[in-house]
């Protein structure tokens, strides 16, 4: 059996979707197994340590770091107001008096008396964790989070920026190979999640960003608009946590891609209803699709084949370089030796036949399967 | 091991991109490669399993070989017949992107940088040094070490027998930091001490309970003293044992392996430690991979690693856009190219960085961005491969802390004897001519240097290797791994475009080389030649400036390379004029087909 070097994204109609929803530190969960929640609802809380503001207290007072405790009014554990007095002097004759107050609200937390300083640490931040997506809770992680199943329209993107959003699905193109500009976002498209065809450039996000869009998902953008927008270019695609005001995913790749048909047409079938929007991508170790999720309440998911198949003739894939970058077609021949490419290199390639009934030979590193 | 009978080695590495799988039989008493097989690796979902990637590519080597090497998904071990099994299976691995940590030190330019030296020896990317004279405010400290989320962090500072005080300050903004491991909650973080050991007991008391402590020897007990290697080995180990384990699959993978799993950079560093100490030579070896370019040098006997994290050829391929800059990735393209569709190629191969050029072009673009990875690699390397401060003479401590310059990089190019290159873009580079451009684009050598390499990029399996079966490792090593591609004479010098810069005597002819020429001369594999480098007067190629220099030259299966291009190298702004030259230069050393 042959292997495809790039297993394709996920484009599921109707499917299982579980989602994990963790807390950074451990905490309370809210929800118990069976709720069912909405994307919004709040699952589980915790308090992050605020944070640390150190105080060179020997400094400040001039003396030495072992003889700091003797002219501490707290000590370690006492709560504290911005402007308490902390430690002071003696002075001289009552006069004359250092007086050290603490700069922050909060903690004496600790002491040293090597070094002089003192820790003090502001009050916990509290850290809530929605459920994303609307669903049942299947699985209680005790004290960290939940997992939040439902079945839904799941779309995985090829590369995304900004974080999680939510919205209402909502197509603003009629085909995959539209251009989406600037007049077409309008001021009702706030919290929408619009669908486009093939490409968005930078001055088409500034504006969904201003009139409060929730995501945008196309087939491509250049890399420049990507710079433009975000104001710096990215180096390794670890995206996600951006504050540029809208989530973006594109689908297929850098330059004007069209959206691949499946995709645009799954998407624009969920015209209208809610759903879930995370822009986030890391492509390393533990890699990260951005993605759409458009629960389908009432609905039973649809049997899928699990196993992952490797490439057979009449397989369908995708051409995912130059030459040919987008074209679909279908496996029609996997000659096992080595052959020789344009570039002189020697490796393994297939015949594809393309939806125009053209053939081609490509290297098996440059396609990936369509994963029905 | 010594005991049993080894006749047949599997041996994997798992790259961020690819895993490989090298099949090694003894025939007639000698060790010989049988055959690679290679698939993509499998850390994302739907896998999330590194071994069904090792899987994977081991089929392949039972495809090629006709062999039976599997039954479902365990390695049949020992080797049965000729057909089956295998009776020894070891693995390397740089998949997961490697160790990512933070080093600390008292002093910025002393104990700071020798823990930054340990960490990159042991392999790891130095996330951020932070030291008490940095000029950060502790606050700033603390939010850093936060925001980071370093897989380690390594801790040093102050003599042994000197002042504490500083170094603790540092644990203690550790400490209040509060520092989370990258991968989930349920462990602590790995802190390693190697500072002051009388600091010790105040480090326990501030980092114990909120860190997972490891004491180790000071790794500067003394201002003109290094002893990096205990705390190199506690990073290694901790590595194993912490970090590699979270990745996904690994702890499956760890069981099937007779030795533990060595990190790549590791085992490729061995393997230019052997060279330069069999050869007695200084070599520099460069393994530029998916996400991260290693550079290992052994100059005066002292052996340095680094890791650029950051540049690759896939998944970090847009960070060598973004450090290198779009100009100077374009300098080295023989065509004109679209800014634009340049930045949009790079994107698009760093969102599926398993593509392949399929174009002449494509593969134009793609060396001409190995070229920039390269050199910026070998930058980072220099600053870090450097003397140790304080080492000629005695200090007092305020000399040592009033003391402003780095020490000079132990990196010199003119004495530099060899070059060997590994990783993907250089081994798979589909001409060797290409592959001896780009390490003499990347590096620019001075004088005469030989150049090498890895024939299909098994340096890391033969590291590994020579640490259980030396001799298969050598022999496979000597005459399966290593292409000697010939050797490269580069004049330093400059001087105006046309007039003579060098002439090279062989046995059987003379070559008059003007400036900005690059001349290739065949000498093949095993060849050797005596030869007589007479260069005019501005030019030195290692005897002084318009001094001869009588030597012998080894052939390869590029040759003999004359790049008189000059050192400094620079190339015109003037695009028009810089493709006309880098034509000129593709065509005189083969570079690529006779239609470009």
């Amino acid at each position: 059996m042959a292997h495809a070097y790039t297993p394709g994204l996920k484009v599921t109609a109707n499917s299982i979707v579980k989602k994990e929803r963790r807390l950074p530190i451990k905490g309370k969960v809210l929800v118990k197994v069976g709720d069912e929640v909405t994307a919004s609802n709040i699952v589980a809380t915790t308090s992050l340590p605020g944070d640390v503001e150190p105080l060179n207290l020997a400094g400040k007072l001039g003396v030495p770091p072992s003889d700091i405790r003797e002219y501490l009014v707290k000590t370690e554990g006492d709560s504290l107001e911005e402007g308490e007095i902390i430690a002071q002097t003696r002075g001289l004759f009552g006069l004359f008096k250092t007086v050290i107050k603490s700069p922050i609200k909060g903690m004496l937390e600790n002491i040293s008396d090597i070094t002089g300083q003192l820790i003090l640490r502001a009050p916990p931040k509290k850290v809530e964790i929605d459920a994303y997506t609307d669903g049942k809770v299947v699985e209680v992680i005790e004290n960290e989070g939940v997992v939040i199943e439902t079945v839904a329209t799941f779309v995985q993107g090829i590369f995304g920026i900004g974080g999680e959003a939510k919205g209402v699905i909502k197509k603003i193109a009629t085909s995959p190979d539209d251009i989406i500009s600037t007049d077409m976002i309008k001021k009702e498209h706030e919290g929408k999640i619009l669908i486009g065809g093939s490409f968005v450039d930078s001055n088409t996000l500034k504006q969904a960003a201003n009139y409060g869009v929730s995501g945008i998902v196309v087939g491509g953008i250049d890399d420049q608009d990507l710079r433009n927008f975000l104001g710096y270019d990215i180096g390794v695609a670890i995206t996600g946590s951006e504050d540029i005001g809208v989530t973006l995913v594109i689908t297929e790749g850098f330059g004007k891609m069209d959206m691949a048909e499946r995709t645009f047409e799954l998407l624009c079938a969920q015209d209208g209803k809610k759903a879930s929007i995370n822009g986030a991508t890391q492509i390393r170790a533990g890699v990260l699709r951005p993605e759409i999720v458009i629960p389908l309440p009432g609905e039973k998911p649809e049997e899928i084949e699990q196993e992952s198949k490797g490439l057979e003739i009449g397989y369908p894939i995708r051409v995912i370089r130059e030459p040919h970058f987008g074209a679909m077609g279908k496996v029609s021949e996997l000659p096992p030796e080595l052959q020789q490419i344009e570039t002189e290199a020697k490796v393994r390639i297939l015949g594809v036949e393309l939806e125009d009934g053209s053939k081609i030979a490509l290297p098996r590193a440059n396609v990936e399967m369509i994963e029905e | 091991m010594g005991n049993k009978e080894i006749n047949a080695i599997l041996a994997t590495d798992c790259g961020s991109t690819t895993t490989k799988a090298i099949l090694i039989e003894k025939k007639n008493g000698e060790y010989r490669l049988v055959v690679r097989g290679e698939a993509p690796t499998t850390v994302e979902a739907p896998f999330e399993d590194v071994t069904k990637g090792v899987l994977n590519a081991i089929r392949e080597v039972e495809e090629l070989a006709d062999k039976e090497i599997l039954a479902g998904e365990k390695i049949i071990t020992p080797r049965v017949g000729e057909r089956k099994g295998v009776d020894l299976y070891i693995s390397t691995s740089s998949a997961g992107g490697g160790l990512q940590m933070m080093v600390a030190g008292v002093v910025k330019t002393m104990t700071a940088e020798s823990a930054a030296r340990a960490a990159l020896g042991a392999g790891a990317i130095v996330m951020e040094t932070i030291a008490s004279n940095d000029g950060r405010l502790s606050y700033e400290k603390i939010e850093l070490i936060r925001k980071l989320r370093p897989d380690m962090i390594l801790l040093s500072g102050g003599i042994d027998g000197g002042t504490v005080k500083h170094v603790v300050q540092l644990a203690e903004i550790i400490g209040a930091a509060d520092p989370k491991p990258r991968f989930g909650t349920g462990y602590n973080l790995p802190v390693i001490y190697a500072g002051n050991k009388d600091a010790r007991d105040s480090i326990k008391e501030n980092l114990e309970k909120k860190t997972d402590l490891s004491i180790v020897d000071n790794l500067r007990p003394l201002l003109e003293m290094e002893n990096l290697e205990p705390a190199r080995r506690e990073i290694h180990d901790l590595f194993m044992e912490h970090v590699m384990a979270h990745a996904p699959g690994y702890k499956k993978l760890m069981n099937w392996t007779e030795v533990p799993i060595m990190p790549t950079p590791g085992a490729v560093g061995l393997l230019i430690k052997t060279i330069a100490e069999n050869e007695k030579i200084q070599v520099i070896g460069v393994d530029i991979g998916g996400a991260t370019t290693d550079i290992f040098s052994v100059f005066q006997k002292i052996f340095n690693r680094t890791v650029s994290a950051n540049l690759g050829m896939s998944y970090s391929i847009s960070n060598v856009l973004a450090e290198a800059g779009v100009e100077n990735i374009m300098r080295w393209v023989p065509f004109k190219v679209d800014r634009k569709y340049l930045r949009n190629m790079i994107k698009n191969k760093m969102i599926r960085p398993t593509t392949i050029p399929q174009t002449l072009k494509g593969l134009q673009l793609e060396q001409a961005i190995a070229r920039e990875a390269l050199r910026l690699a070998f930058v980072q390397h220099k600053s870090m491969a450097v003397g140790l401060k304080g080492i000629q003479q005695e200090r007092t401590i305020s000399d040592a802390f009033s003391q402003a310059a780095t020490g000079a990089s132990l990196v010199d190019m003119m004495h530099l004897d060899l070059v060997v290159g590994s990783g993907g873009a250089l081994s798979h580079a589909p001409r060797r001519n290409q592959a001896a451009f780009m390490v003499i684009d990347g590096f620019l050598p001075e004088g005469v240097t030989r150049l090498a390499v890895d024939s299909i990029f098994m340096m890391p399996q033969l590291g590994v290797l020579s640490t259980v079966n030396e001799k298969a490792a050598t022999e496979v090593f000597d005459k399966d791994c290593l292409i000697r591609l010939g050797t490269c004479i580069a004049p330093v010098g400059n001087g105006k475009e046309g007039r003579p810069c060098v002439t090279v005597s062989l046995e059987d002819k003379k070559i008059e080389v003007n400036y900005r020429d690059m001349v290739l001369i065949p000498l093949g594999v095993g060849e050797k030649k005596e030869a007589i480098i007479t260069p005019t007067k501005s030019f030195d190629v290692g005897a002084g400036k318009g001094k001869q220099l009588k030597t012998l030259v080894d052939g390869g299966i590029v040759g003999l390379i004359i790049d008189a291009r000059g050192r400094p190298f620079e190339l015109p702004e003037d695009d028009s004029k810089r493709i006309e030259l880098l034509t000129r230069w593709n065509n005189a050393l083969a570079i690529y087909p006779e239609k470009m």
